[in-house]
């Protein structure tokens, strides 16, 4: 469990995450949703240490994660896998050697059993006879599915994702959210993805956070979101035009729970 | 004021980081490899055209400088070394090697910081600063003095040739100046130089391009100040240097 107790964070004095506090089931895909510049990367990457929170505790299982040092970050970081916005490949190696380099770095397994395991994580995101392709040569979806093999090669307690299908066309998008829902379901990991794609939060949202100006808003699930009495979070839920139109030919009713 | 101080506090941190006890030294083993092949290796040709026409216009400049009869031709031989040998060799060298060298490790560490790929070392517990910049740094303070050795061998090389076919100094002249009161101490002083400025180059670079904040203009900003302040620190190391081992 990863719980997220009165968190603070500024940048060049401008308060990005104001006071947030959170918990993620384990073994169910969070999701944190909000606006662009609304908080939701920064609260993310705090909580897996890349930015130092100004105050505030974040525990993994009751562990004070930022209270850490960089060595025993480290245990804990052997348990997480992230998948970036933009993939974050090693430019410079193969799609084999990204998904390798994790087990070269931690492991002691044999070359075969480390390319066994290189295989199998690449054949379950179905990445196939692309193993000496570098990252230039894959397509933007191709991309993320390495990734998230890269992130799945030690076999993490926790996978964060970062707008995962931001820049992929809807059908590749729904591809890699139901790659994420099972990887979650298979190997039992707390996933905390980071979107703004409604149709995600609809198609693997279990518990979701709303954040609006570096605050929670509201937290709750996908079957609670289209009847909450947060405006904020109905503004964000109806933006687009068709929601606004099923909104409007409902008579509003869609926002208020039946 | 406040501002450099801070800079310069973050560099010596970075390099804390840098010189720390690498996780895998199998893996650091491996990089170290490819960096002297990427960063050393791939210098070779540079230096070696550079050198040579150095030395050439330096026997030449020397020759038109020192026409009088009371000045002996071997001279030119012997302005030629001691010129490659003192200066050229290491401190132009070095100013070259800022600008190919530097600006390509600032680019592509800004590029790895900028695309996120350090945030992903850092997140599977990698020490990144040290995965990135010490293979870079034991690859050039080891590979760095060879490219002086061929700098020198190239640029006496060229001022033979050059000497001798325009025809202002005499082969066997010039093979006698080179040799004619050679002080061995100053091919140790110009490695020693050069050490100091591989150090210089790669972990000024390095610093540049792993605390870039934006995108592709930013990095290409970092890069130009890492050749740039590479270049300024080689200059003041020069006198410095110069001045603790010669004096």
């Amino acid at each position: 469990m990863i719980r997220v107790n009165n968190i603070s964070k500024s940048f060049n004095n401008q308060l990005v995450l104001n006071d947030v506090t959170v918990s993620f089931e384990p073994g169910k895909t969070n999701l944190i949703i909000g606006r662009s510049g609304s908080g939701k990367t920064v609260l993310l990457k705090s909580i897996v240490g890349l930015h130092e929170i100004d105050s505030g505790e974040i525990l993994y299982d009751d562990i004070k994660f930022n209270e850490l040092d960089f060595t025993a970050r480290k245990e804990i970081r052997k348990e997480i896998g992230m998948l970036f916005q933009g993939s974050a490949l090693f430019d410079s190696l193969t799609v084999e050697q990204n998904v390798m380099f994790p087990l070269d770095m931690f492991t002691s397994q044999s070359p075969e059993e480390k390319l066994d395991r290189v295989n199998f994580c690449l054949k379950r995101v179905n990445i196939i006879n692309a193993n000496q392709m570098f990252p230039a040569e894959l397509s933007g979806g191709m991309k993320k599915r390495v990734a998230i093999a890269r992130a799945i090669s030690l076999n993490p307690r926790y996978l964060f994702c970062d707008e995962p299908n931001s820049g992929l066309d809807p059908i590749t998008a729904i591809l890699i959210d139901e790659l994420i829902k099972e990887l979650t379901e298979e190997y039992s990991m707390t996933t905390i993805v980071n979107t703004h794609d409604m149709n995600s939060v609809m198609k693997i949202g279990e518990k979701i956070v709303f954040i609006s100006d570096g605050v929670k808003c509201w937290e709750g699930s996908k079957d609670e979101i289209l009847y909450s009495d947060c405006e904020l979070l109905n503004e964000f839920v109806f933006a687009n035009a068709l929601a606004k139109q099923l909104k409007s030919s409902t008579g509003g009713q869609v926002t208020s729970r039946p | 004021m406040f501002r450099f101080l801070k800079q310069l506090g973050r560099y010596f941190i970075l390099l804390k980081k840098v010189l720390s006890r690498p996780e895998k030294p199998v893996i650091y083993y491996k990089q170290t490899m490819k960096e002297m092949v990427y960063l050393g290796l791939n210098s070779v040709g540079i230096i070696t055209i550079i050198s040579f026409f150095m030395g050439a216009v330096i026997t030449l400049q020397t020759a038109y400088n020192t026409e009088n009869p009371i000045y002996p031709t071997y001279l030119i031989g012997l302005g030629c070394r001691d010129s490659i040998i003192l200066e050229f060799s290491s401190t132009i060298s070095a100013l070259i090697l800022a600008g190919k060298v530097g600006s390509n490790i600032a680019s592509e560490i800004g590029t790895m910081r900028v695309t996120e790929q350090i945030d992903a070392l850092e997140i599977m517990g990698v020490n990144s600063a040290s995965y990135l910049i010490l293979p870079k740094l034991i690859a050039t303070l080891v590979f760095f003095p060879f490219l002086t050795i061929i700098s020198i061998n190239v640029g006496i090389l060229g001022g033979w040739l050059s000497g001798t076919l325009a025809g202002v100094v005499t082969s066997e002249d010039f093979i006698y100046g080179i040799q004619y009161a050679f002080i061995p101490y100053y091919i140790t002083y110009s490695l020693i130089k050069t050490l100091f400025f591989a150090f210089i180059i790669t972990s000024v670079s390095a610093f540049q391009g792993y605390y870039v904040e934006g995108g592709s203009l930013e990095v290409g900003q970092a890069s130009t100040r890492a050749v740039v302040f590479s270049s300024v620190l080689i200059l003041l190391f020069n006198v410095i240097l110069t001045q603790l081992l010669l004096s």
